[in-house]
This record gives C-alpha cells, structure tokens and sequence, in this order.
C-alpha cells in the first residue's frame, strides 16, 4: 500500500520542477511580448512614434492613452548609442528595457534638471573599453549601462489634457538616437 | 505492468500540478512584492531589473511594458474593497486622494488591458483635469451612464480594471503601505 503512495508522490515533486522550470522558460519562448511587437513597425536605431492606442487598436496591453509615446529598438553591435531629446513643457520621461523587456534604467525631465535629456547608452564591456580621461572630462555627460546588446528605449511626454496632445508628440520629434562612431581603439591618454 | 502504472500516476501528476500551477500563478499574480492598499495593488519591483521570474513570465505572455521606477508607479485593481469583480453596469464611486506624486493618471480597460470604447471618447483622467473639492480630494464615478462631475465611462462591459499610476512620485520597493500611501476608497454605489 505504501508503495503505491510513492509514484503520486513522486510525480508532485515532478511537478514541482515542471512548475519552475515552465515559469523561467516561458520568457524565451514569448513571441507576442513588448519587443517582438514592437519589432514589426520600429527599424533599429531610429525614433519612431506609436499610434495613440483606441479600443480598436492597441500595439502593447495597457498603454496610458494620456501619453505621446515613441520608441527606439536599438542594437549596440557597432557601438555605443548617443541619446538626445528635448524635454516637453510638461512631465516626459524616458525609459529603458532589455531585450526580455525588463526595465533597468528609466529618467524623467526633472532628474535630468535641464531643457535636453542627453545620455550615452553602452554595453558594460563598451564602457570598460572608453578611454578613461573621457570619462572624467565627460562628468555632466549620463552614461547608462545595457545588460543587453538589443533593447527598447521608451519616450513618454504627457498630455495633461486632450488638448495637449499635439504639443506632447511634438516634443517627442526632437528626439534622436544614432549610434556613434565606436571610440578609437588603443588612444594613448 | 505494475511499473508502467506507477510511471503513468506519477507523470500525469506532475503534468497536471506543474502546469496547472503555472497557469494559476501567471493568471493570477503572484504576492511578491506586492504593495496592497485597499483596492489597489502594485508591484514596485516589476519595474526593475530585481523583477521575479512571475512577474517576468506574466510580461512575456501580455506583452505590456512594466512601468519603470525611474518613471513611476502602477496600482492596478481589479475589484472594490468588498473584493467583489468590477462589473461596467454597476456605479462605482472612487473617493479621496493619492500618494504623493508630479502627476497622476487614472485608466480604464478591458481585463486584457485594451481601452474600452464609450461615447464620449474618455478613457481616464490625468491629475490635471481632475475636477477637485476645496480640500484637493476628488470624487470619480465609474459607471455605463453620464453622471455629473468626473464621470469615466464604462461602456456598460461585463468586466473592466483600474488602473492609476504615480508618476515622479517618492513611491517605490521600499515603500510599506500606511500613510504614505492615502490611495482613493473604491466603493459599489448601486448595482442594476
């Protein structure tokens, strides 16, 4: 009798690693998630508006319809990115996620203090590999580390009223990302 | 024979518990982390890189973009405070004020997290164009028929969620629920 007690209790502990592994493994198989979406209508390394979501039609799961937003899919295969963008006159933000959609690293224009969000986002063994004297001249300059080599930036400028609408996507049009010339390998400080 | 019995149990066991978890977790949300107030529950870590696997899983298999931390806060509620299901032909009554924060932003959605359509185009209120009481305190009321004052339309849809997010806000992993984070009652007024 005990013995047969053993095989569903066996098969509870087996279930115990399905449940686990199931729930790590799900991620990688993901193929609607954030990124894959956003793949089909934003090319890499340029800013691009998304359509203001409607009942009708929504890229992403709740999106904040009082929100502009743009995004840049951007790949640091060939170097390292410049960032730029003017803030809006109301609340913009700027936000940052892996390729598996994790966010690791998101701004906002009043922790920016100034009129232009300006940063330089890199792979950690890119900045490893930045000539040190330009890390120290560059102190005002926003160094952001990516985990991952491909990822999304996500820009958001508020339309505190319908109205704002207009003003809040306008802002967003200032906004740039281009990746840089890769710094010269080897200079001498 | 006995063995390819047992071999069967234990694999059917361990498919229907594993799955079957997985399923009622990612369904359901799981607790870590979790900043419950009244209604409204948020999970301040998601919009990290400290993220749980859960909550990974459960983003991978919407495909929504977690709100990160340097940006804000979401509270999400999916029932009032008697836990009873958000239904769009009820009249719902949200009441008080919210944690500080710059801006705030209220939502309605489907419980897919697709806007819902209504007559009069509105989705949800910013702190800004919120009507206030002398106090700073606002009153929204949440139902299928036009009502004075900040009326958010239901569309009269069996099931919706709320959704109000902090944005600049000191609200964060750190913070415990208690009075640094008044957030607005959420009350079924009246039910056809």
């Amino acid at each position: 009798m005990m013995r047969w007690l053993l095989w569903p209790l066996g098969g509870l502990l087996l279930g115990g690693i399905v449940h686990f592994s199931t729930v790590l493994w799900l991620p990688r198989t993901a193929t609607q998630d954030a990124y894959s979406r956003l793949e089909k209508i934003a090319p890499l390394n340029s800013v691009v508006p998304l359509p203001a979501p409607s009942p009708e039609n929504s890229l992403l799961p709740f999106m904040d319809p009082a929100f502009a937003v743009a995004v840049c899919r951007y790949d640091l295969a060939d170097g390292p990115l410049k960032f730029s963008m003017n803030v809006s006159q109301s609340y913009t933000s700027v936000s940052f996620y892996t390729r598996r959609d994790l966010a690791y690293y998101a701004i906002n224009d009043r922790a920016a203090g100034r009129r232009v969000i300006q940063l330089d986002l890199m792979t950690q063994q890119q900045h490893l590999a930045m000539p040190q004297e330009e890390d120290v001249t560059a102190a005002d300059r926003l160094i952001v580390e990516s985990p991952s080599v491909t990822g999304l930036i996500v820009l958001k400028a508020l339309a505190a009223e319908p109205g704002l609408m207009p003003k809040a996507q306008e802002a967003l049009k200032t906004a740039r990302c281009q990746t840089q010339a890769p710094p010269a390998a080897g200079r001498k400080s | 024979m006995r063995l390819i019995l047992g071999l069967v149990v234990a694999f059917a066991v361990a498919a229907v518990v594993g799955l079957g978890a997985t399923w009622w977790t990612l369904a359901e949300g799981t607790a870590f982390g979790a900043l419950r107030v009244g209604a409204w529950t948020a999970w301040p870590r998601t919009g990290t890189i400290g993220i749980d696997p859960y909550a990974r899983a459960g983003i991978a298999r919407t495909g929504q973009l977690p709100v990160g931390i340097g940006d804000g806060v979401a509270f999400l509620a999916r029932t009032d405070e008697k836990r009873r299901l958000f239904d769009g032909r009820c009249d719902v009554d949200i009441r008080g004020i919210t944690p500080a924060a710059r801006f705030w932003t209220l939502t309605l959605y489907d419980p897919e997290g697709r806007l819902v359509p209504n007559s009069v185009n509105r989705h949800g209120f910013t702190s800004e164009e919120i009507l206030r009481n002398t106090d700073g305190s606002f009153e929204i009321r949440v139902g299928p028929r036009a009502r004075a004052g900040n009326w958010l339309p239901t569309g009269g849809i069996e099931h919706y969620v709320l959704m109000l997010r902090l944005y600049d806000t000191p609200v964060g992993v750190t913070t415990r629920s208690g009075r640094e984070t008044p957030m607005p009652s959420v009350t079924t007024e009246h039910c056809p």
